[in-house]
């Protein structure tokens, strides 16, 4: 019996061997992807996102316990970044996750954003897939608050959840509005500090400036080809305090309400395209580096970079010179 | 393709300081290795049951509370329970020198006192992965 078929058959073992397949991009791993796909699509996918130290975690904890008594099981991702120097991570999400660890009906995976080919959203997905596969119907999955990365998670799930903390300065609103075009829900969390108050206020005027249905479609599809669609929810701001379990039931019920949303306003089937478009493009962009690793090499690859760099061929035909290179029929001998 | 040496750094029992458990762990992130650290006292299930669901190639205990000999073959049977006979397991923290055999016995590969330099386990563990 194969890995993906043992997985399959509740062996956690097998499922953790399984992630780690797939987070190496290994062939074995895409194999088992190709395997599991068509179990797939069944389970709600949110994504909890925010600056370090929000409470992100602690919350999740909470989130977890909440979701295994209404739904029996629940998945969690924790990613967390790579230190660009030494390719290491600490992975210390699990810290606040204690009172999960040796439930049978939860499972936790702590993942590295590496420089994952395609980046750590296509293999978020990836890991992902593999859980809605073993069918765990939430998987909750959270990432660190920084610039791209966390735009991104919007790729790989249905619906985000955006934690923030009283007190982290007005300097960074405008960071702020770039995440809460991709927020679907708004936690103030530490709503025990005398702050918090204050926060949730900016937070409302900020959500008022924001053009009316505009979150959410920050991937794939444009706006043209976007069916009109009511705008029909209102991100809502909630407060928690997480580590006393607060205000914990009424994001879940939150985040059953935007899922009802979803499926009932046809956004569901639009997230699914968005999703699919973006997987397509990132395997096509995997092929292409495999086949451009074979048939040029790193070496080829620099020599042509080097040769625009002293301006001996300009940049498009050295991209043309390389797709030519990728796409030539095996030679004669 | 990409591999990275997974390790799981836990800290069983009761004792209240992670300070070495940390300096190991940032240590171990700073040589390139993906460290899942989970804190103070955990049981010895939590410590198998994280160990099964991250995968990682080897685990790393630290014991100051001089508990060493009733934690260790706990976490180990709990570990085997869960198929992990093969897991590689050290062990750092205050151990007597007269318990560095029997531990070995009860099959942790290695014992790390307190003044050990963060080099010599990232080269254990490097040895004892090999090349992932
Ligand atoms: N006062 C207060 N502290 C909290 C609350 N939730 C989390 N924390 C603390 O905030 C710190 C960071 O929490 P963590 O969950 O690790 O944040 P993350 O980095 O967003 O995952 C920890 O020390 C938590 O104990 C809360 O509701 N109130
Ligand atoms: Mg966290």
């Amino acid at each position: 019996m194969g890995l993906a078929e043992a997985a399959l058959q509740g062996d956690r073992r097998a499922m953790a061997r399984l992630l780690s397949w797939v987070e190496n991009g290994s062939l074995e791993g895409q194999q088992a992807l190709a395997t599991l796909f068509p179990h797939t699509g069944k389970a709600h996918i949110i994504g909890i996102t925010g600056s370090p130290g929000a409470g992100k975690s602690t919350l999740l904890n909470q989130l977890a316990r909440e979701f295994r008594d209404r739904d029996g099981q629940v998945a969690i991702v924790a990613v967390d970044p790579s230190s660009p120097f030494t390719g290491g991570a600490l992975l210390g999400d699990r810290l606040r996750m204690r009172d999960l660890v040796t439930d049978p009906h939860i499972f936790i995976r702590s993942m590295a954003s590496r420089g994952h080919p395609g980046g750590v959203a296509h293999a978020t997905r990836d890991v992902v897939t593999v859980l809605d596969a073993l069918g765990f119907p939430l998987i909750l999955v959270e990432t660190v608050g920084a610039g791209q990365a966390q735009v991104e998670v919007a790729r790989v799930v249905h619906t985000v959840v955006l934690v923030e903390a009283p007190g982290m300065g007005d300097e960074i609103q405008a960071l702020k509005a770039g995440l809460m075009e991709i927020a679907d829900i708004i936690v103030v969390n530490k709503a025990d500090r005398p702050e918090a108050k204050q926060t949730v206020k900016s937070l409302q005027s900020l959500r008022t400036s924001l053009p009316a249905g505009h979150h959410g479609f920050g991937t794939g599809i444009s706006v043209e080809e976007a069916p009109v669609v009511p705008v029909g929810w209102e991100v809502p701001i909630l407060q928690t305090i997480a580590l006393e379990n607060e205000g914990v039931f009424e994001l879940t019920n939150a985040i059953k309400q935007h899922y009802d949303y979803l499926k009932n306003s046809g956004r569901w089937d639009l997230l699914l395209r968005q999703h699919a478009e973006a997987e397509v493009e990132a395997w096509l962009q995997r092929h292409f580096q495999q086949l451009l690793n074979q048939k040029i090499g790193d070496t080829g690859y620099k020599a042509l970079v080097d040769a625009v760099v002293r301006h001996e061929i300009d940049p498009a035909k050295a991209a043309a010179q390389l797709l030519e290179a990728v796409t030539r029929p095996v030679s004669k001998a | 393709m990409e591999r990275k040496i997974r390790v799981l750094i836990a800290k069983p029992g009761l004792d209240g300081h992670d300070r070495g458990a940390k300096v190991v762990a940032r240590a171990l992130r700073d040589a390139g290795m993906e460290v899942i650290y989970t804190g103070l006292r955990q049981t010895p299930a939590m410590v198998a049951e994280a160990a099964l669901q991250e995968d990682v190639n080897v685990v790393g205990l630290s014991i100051l509370s001089g508990a060493h000999m009733g934690l260790v073959p706990r976490v180990i049977e709990e570990m085997n329970r869960r198929g992990m006979e093969d897991l590689p397991l050290f062990v750092g923290g205050i151990i007597p020198v007269d318990d560095i055999e029997p531990l070995k016995e009860m099959g942790v590969r290695e014992v790390f006192g307190p003044g050990t330099d963060t080099s010599v386990v990232v080269e254990f563990i490097r040895r004892e992965i090999g090349s992932v």
